[in-house]
């Protein structure tokens, strides 16, 4: 198995690794790493800038009163030039915090970041299918991160910006915001979702037709199959989201009345709509996350992962059911009992799926040798983590209950139980796991534990008495709240303090890596690193793969 | 032999899952019991940690569900996964255990995690779906009220007796005290151990008619009437807010529902009602007149001068 590789790596310098200069490189790229390695820095910025808006938001949230965003504060004079002080300012940030966070932060890194890295690699391929579409996938992320920065700055009616939350939902969106901000934001949209459906295409293209020889789909890579699974979801999902936003779009400047009830439109079909994509769109934000945490903990444990078949098919069951519970998020719109009662159901079936692959992490590590080097710790992290916020989504899956606690903080304590430390600590898991083969240097393994011990501390702090607050009724989405919500919203701006601890160590070790340039090895992780990449040298040569390996054993996933 | 070696850890698995299977319980009845007795009736409680008091029937069922089903059930599970976890940690770091085991099948314990769950899913739907039936299982109302959000505001109209349609306002601070941002200058007023119907619906975007204490919430749509109901067990008053982001001052649209005796309420309507037509004024509240209520009033009416005190 190792044969093809080693033959790269000793005679492949004069063919494989003529890199172009820099700027053919880095703005015409055809390469998937390079442009892997773009969609990932184009992550970490968003992250960075997504994580100063949740400041912002924890910053006025510390305790009751507007003490942030009005004239004169602080913010105000620091950040006054970008930010409006005033309320709606504060719905401008959530809502740019969401979106930032959702397109610009968690896709790219799992998506384009790691999805483009790794899927060619893991499955035997030289490269994507179509490596100038998967150029312009990244250079139309940009633009779309463009314009949705140029929203924030232009008029939105109420003031500055676009201030209706990342759903949009209309008439709020409508005739409740008739600047151009909005407009702005829906062509961001576009262009993402452009972005997304060109870069699915891909990935289902590279995937289906570019397998080497004797790699079944049977065989592959679970991280393969959650971006395979992902791509479908996209391809699906996004084009509604589009439908949906261009009828917004014609009702705010055509005179259509798709969602306007004076012109015999209904305001719930474009929650109907929206959900349709939104809720796979969470899936797709958490299923490349499975895929990287089955790898990271089957190497440290040193074993196989288990039950490898139920997990893929697990992912497949999940994607699935993805598209037929969106009206989950519709509970107190005033649905039909029967309607609400399916929908209940639907939703509580995912749970199981669910249920197998944490078991299935469990029984991979059970038994197994393990190594708690910083991926493994973020793995584990990520298992606890996305096990509290999996329960908290069966107690909202309750209609009946949901009535109580509909859009209050415990919502927003669950989603980013699932998001905030599941999606994102899958992604410090694959940016340490893949550190050396990405950049061809090592990282620091005391200040990955740092960051991985205050992340894990700061989230939970920040998060977890979210629960409590919402099951006092402390609605979601105010940038206000009444004394009684002090406590625990003090708690839980302590907490970002905290986080932002772990990302200032984050950064740190990035700078130290950079600086030291520890040269890094072809597998630092020994036996249990299995797949395709870690054959190949670190970082692997600028080609790979240009005589196809043959995959015969059952190993490589 | 791989399958032996999981069989033994299975077994230690097993006791490791009773054990932690066992801390839950008491933990539970700490966290939910202890603190609901402590906390206050219709608002918010600081450093309060479950769900706010009910105030009526069939939110008692709900915060039973969530209290004695959901509560213990999901604790139990993150309790076990992390148990699970710390096991790991202990017992296959690779210091205790330097010879990973090399297995990645085991037929029974997947049919078990699958199976299991499913058993736990049918358990919570067992009275999941009951109490959604409930909620709408609509007694006749003796009372029928029109709730209307407006940005930043709530009107509440009587239309079956005759009490015009009345802004409710956010109290200013000064006059709130601390329940400022749940306060307003004029509360809806309904009778005690009665049923209240009432139909919201939004005159400009999305708002949400949300009282915690009653476990009711409903999106206030324009052109589309929603209905919820409640049926108080104690006077007093009760505190919600608009939950649906509808603009700048969405956080500063309180809901204020003064639960008071029928003889209060009788009272309360012969001041409010509309003085020109007594007659029908007196007539006792029918589902039947209802329907005529909606879309009609979408545009904010400017209240009557015979509205509640308008601060």
């Amino acid at each position: 198995m190792a044969t093809p590789a080693a033959h790269t790596a000793d005679h492949g310098h004069a063919d494989h690794d003529h890199k172009p200069p820099f700027i053919q490189r880095w703005f015409f790229s055809t390469n998937h790493k390079d442009i892997g390695t773009l969609y990932i820095l184009f992550a970490i910025m968003a992250g960075l800038v997504g994580g100063l808006f949740s400041g912002l938001i924890r910053w006025e949230l510390y305790e009751p009163g507007i003490q942030v965003f009005h004239q004169g504060s602080l913010m105000a004079r620091v950040l006054g030039w970008a930010i409006e002080p005033s309320n709606h300012g504060y719905y401008v940030v959530m809502t740019a915090h969401g979106l930032i966070m959702i397109f610009f932060m968690v896709m790219p890194a799992m998506i384009g970041g790691f999805g483009n890295w790794f899927v060619p690699i893991m499955i035997g391929a030289p490269d994507m299918a179509f490596p100038r579409m998967n150029n312009i996938s990244f250079w139309l992320l940009v633009a779309s991160f463009i314009l949705l920065v140029t929203s924030m700055f232009v008029d939105g009616g109420p003031g500055r910006g676009f201030g209706g939350g990342w759903t949009a939902y209309a008439p709020l969106s409508t005739t409740g915001h008739t600047g151009p901000a909005m407009d702005f934001a829906i062509f961001s949209l576009h262009l993402a979702g452009a972005s997304s459906i060109l870069g699915a295409i891909n990935f289902i293209t590279t995937i289906f037709n570019m397998r080497a020889p004797g790699m079944t789909l049977h065989r592959m890579p679970l991280f393969a199959w959650s971006v395979l699974i992902t791509a479908f979801l996209l391809l699906l999902s996004l084009p509604v989201l589009a439908g949906a936003i261009t009828m917004l779009l014609t009702d705010r400047n055509f005179g259509t009345s798709f969602f306007n009830p004076n012109g015999g439109g209904d305001p719930m079909m474009y929650q109907h709509l929206f959900w349709f994509f939104g809720h796979p769109e969470v899936y797709i934000l958490i299923l490349p996350g499975f895929g990287i945490i089955s790898h990271v903990v089957s190497t440290f444990s040193k074993k196989p992962v288990f039950g490898y078949l139920a997990m893929a098919y697990a992912m497949v069951a999940i994607g699935f059911i993805g598209f037929v519970v969106w009206a989950h998020h519709m509970f107190t719109v005033g649905m039909n009992v029967n309607l609400q009662a399916y929908f209940v159901a639907a939703t509580m079936v995912i749970a199981v799926p669910t249920g197998v692959k944490i078991f299935s992490w469990i029984a991979t590590m059970w038994g197994g040798s393990i190594d708690f080097k910083t991926p493994m710790l973020f793995a584990m992290g990520f298992i606890f983590l996305f096990t509290v916020g999996g329960v908290t989504g069966v107690v909202l899956a309750n209609a009946g209950l949901d009535y109580s606690i509909h859009a209050t903080y415990y919502v927003v304590a669950h989603f980013h139980y699932v998001l905030s430390l599941g999606a994102v600590f899958a992604i410090f898991a694959g940016f340490y796991y893949w550190f050396e083969k990405m950049w061809g240097v090592k990282y620091n393994e005391a200040l990955g534990v740092i960051h991985f011990w205050l992340m894990f501390v700061g989230v939970n702090v920040v998060f977890f008495p979210q629960h409590f607050l919402g099951l006092q009724g402390m609605s979601r989405r105010i940038i206000d709240y009444n004394v009684a919500f002090a406590f625990w919203n003090k708690v839980s701006s302590i907490g970002y303090l905290i986080t932002a601890a772990g990302v200032l160590v984050f950064l740190l070790m990035l700078v130290e890596a950079a600086v030291r340039r520890r040269k890094a090895v072809a597998n630092p992780w020994g036996e249990g690193a299995t797949t395709l990449e870690w054959t190949l040298s670190s970082p692997p040569p600028h080609h790979q793969f240009n005589d196809l390996p043959v995959i015969t054993a059952e190993e490589h996933h | 032999m791989a399958i032996r070696g999981f069989k033994a850890q299975g077994r230690a698995l097993h006791r490791a899952s009773i054990l932690v299977a066992s801390i839950p319980a008491a933990l539970i009845a700490a966290l939910v019991a202890a603190p609901a007795l402590a906390d206050t009736l219709g608002q918010p409680t600081d450093k309060a940690i479950g769900l706010q008091p009910s105030g009526d029937e069939l939110r008692d069922t709900a915060a039973f569900f969530h209290n004695w089903i959901l509560m213990p059930t999901i604790t139990a599970i993150s309790l076990l996964v992390l148990g699970l976890l710390a096991w790991i940690v202990i017992r296959y770091n690779k210091k205790r255990n330097p010879v990973p085991a090399r297995f990645s099948h085991n037929t029974p314990i997947e049919i078990v995690w699958t199976v299991v769950p499913v058993l736990i899913l049918t358990v919570i739907a067992a009275f999941s779906f009951p109490l959604l039936y409930k909620y709408h299982d609509e007694p006749k109302p003796d009372l029928t009220v029109k709730a209307t959000g407006n940005q930043w505001y709530w009107a509440y109209e009587y239309p079956d007796q005759k009490v015009a349609e009345y802004t409710s306002n956010i109290l200013p601070e000064d006059k709130a005290g601390s329940l400022y941002k749940l306060a307003t200058t004029a509360p809806l007023v309904v009778p005690v151990n009665k049923v209240t119907k009432v139909l919201v619906t939004g005159a400009d975007v999305l708002h949400a008619f949300f009282i915690p204490a009653f476990g009711v919430q409903v999106t206030a749509i324009p052109g589309k009437v929603n209905s919820v109901w409640f049926k108080p067990r104690t006077v007093g008053t009760y505190y919600g807010t608009c939950n649906e982001l509808c603009g700048a001052d969405h956080a500063f649209m309180p809901i204020e529902v003064k639960v008071v005796s029928q003889s209060d309420f009788d009272s309360w309507i012969a001041a409010h009602a509309t003085k020109s037509a007594p007659a029908p004024a007196a007539a006792p509240a029918t589902p039947a007149s209802t329907p005529a209520t909606p879309a009609s009033t979408t545009a904010p009416a400017a209240a009557p001068a015979s509205a509640p005190a308008k601060a």
